[in-house]
């Protein structure tokens, strides 16, 4: 009988979680507004969940493009088929992995440091601190590290995919080490890669971004005030963001290529 | 000064940002399907196109002018109507210009290439394109390459193979 009611619980307790992030999600989009009027606040945040991301985003992004052409190119060169070398990069990247894995990265780079943050802001009482000085700390701390999130998000997926298309998959190992033609490389993605590809990956990292941010901020904001609390809401974000961004990806490609 | 040069550091990553995603847009996709309004139609008329689909390339001498838009069977006749989208800044082809059904490679994607002819005229929206060869077709190759060798076999008295 207890097990049940346990039971129960967990149900309950998952749904009552479930409707407080939304209604934080919409807090937090009400105080977007009031946010954008102060962009310097953004300013400082796109520069520690972007800018300081670059370079492990664009380091990942070469290497996934290496190991891309590498493993690609041995199943297409039995077929007598390497110059579809680029198109299976540049598909496969621009496409799911691009904003797949940048998003994993940004998960576990930026997601982690955002709830870390505000959650020992929490244990600190420097939120409580701003109410007191009836400053809004969803608008002072929280809305312009959502914006940041997804502002930043869409970039960085988009540098790792021109690094691995261009730089790790195409000049490094196809050109150079396998011998492939430059320009059949690239004229091969050029016929073969579409517009709207690109564009569903744009839309793909966008809410990803949001995603993360806002689970990020959600963890943070509502962390038990501890030591432990801090360190609890770390872990599930970068845990729920990577499960999301999953299973997320799922349903995008399922309504995104369904007609391809 | 130090808001400035981080203002300069976060500009400098949105135009990484931006330019990646235009690199994406231009180079890797080269956004050259021609804006409906900036292309015309014609129709080439095929006995059979093997594994074109629309979205299919349209060369001529190899470079990519246009593509097929939609493919559709002639009641009377069992043809394939293939409707080629053409780019309007080539709107100097002849009109006796003949289509064919090519594969890139050996086992690549079919497109269809067109070979110019020699008329005054030129290729305008409407225009049907009678003079075709169609797709090659491997069992039919295969068939053929096994007739004409029987057939040369008994002729030239059974020699070896």
């Amino acid at each position: 009988m207890s097990a049940l009611a346990t039971l129960g619980r967990l149900g309950g307790d998952t749904v009552l979680q479930l409707g407080r992030a939304n209604l934080f999600l919409a807090q937090v989009l009400a105080a977007v507004p009031a946010a954008l009027r102060r962009p310097g606040l953004i300013l400082r945040e796109v520069y520690a969940v972007g800018v300081l991301s670059l370079v492990i985003v664009a380091v990942s992004g070469s290497f996934v493009g290496m190991v891309l052409a590498l493993q690609g190119y041995r199943t297409l060169v039995t077929f007598g088929a390497a110059e579809s070398l680029g198109v299976f990069v540049a598909l496969v990247i621009v496409r799911e992995l691009g904003p797949v894995v940048t998003a994993l990265l940004f998960a576990g780079r930026a997601g982690s440091a955002i709830a870390a943050e505000i959650g020992l802001m929490k244990a600190t009482d420097q939120l409580s601190g701003m109410e007191m000085m009836a400053v809004d700390p969803i608008r002072r701390v929280v809305a312009p590290r959502f914006l940041a999130g997804v502002l930043a998000m869409p970039m960085l997926a988009a540098i790792f995919a021109v690094m691995a298309i261009g730089i790790g998959g195409g000049e490094l190992v196809g050109v150079h080490l396998l011998g492939v033609d430059d320009g059949a490389y690239w004229s091969q993605i050029q016929t073969q890669v579409e517009f709207i590809d690109v564009w569903n990956g744009v839309v793909k990292s966008l809410v990803f971004g949001a995603v993360i941010a806002w689970i990020a901020v959600y963890q943070g904001y509502t962390a038990v005030p501890t030591s432990e609390g801090v360190s609890t809401a770390t872990k599930s974000t970068v845990v729920l963001s990577s499960l999301s961004i999953l299973a997320l990806d799922f349903a995008l490609t399922a309504l995104m290529f369904q007609r391809l | 000064m130090k808001t400035r040069s981080l203002e300069f550091v976060v500009g400098l990553f949105f135009i990484l940002g931006l330019g990646a995603i235009f690199i994406l847009t231009f180079r890797v996709a080269s956004l050259s399907g021609a804006p409906p309004g900036q292309a015309y139609a014609v129709t080439a008329v095929f006995d059979n196109i093997g594994g074109l689909k629309a979205g299919s390339a349209v060369t001529l001498a190899g470079m990519r002018i246009g593509r097929v838009r939609a493919i559709e069977m002639e009641r009377e006749t069992f043809q394939a109507r293939v409707r080629l989208e053409i780019d309007r800044r080539y709107d100097n082809i002849p009109r006796d210009s003949s289509a064919m059904i090519l594969t890139a490679g050996l086992l690549g994607e079919q497109y269809v290439g067109l070979d110019p002819g020699g008329a005054p005229e030129t290729l305008r929206e409407g225009d049907v394109i009678r003079m075709t060869q169609s797709a090659l077709i491997l069992e039919r190759l295969v068939g053929q390459f096994v007739t004409a060798q029987t057939q040369g076999a008994t002729t030239a008295g059974g020699s070896a193979p």
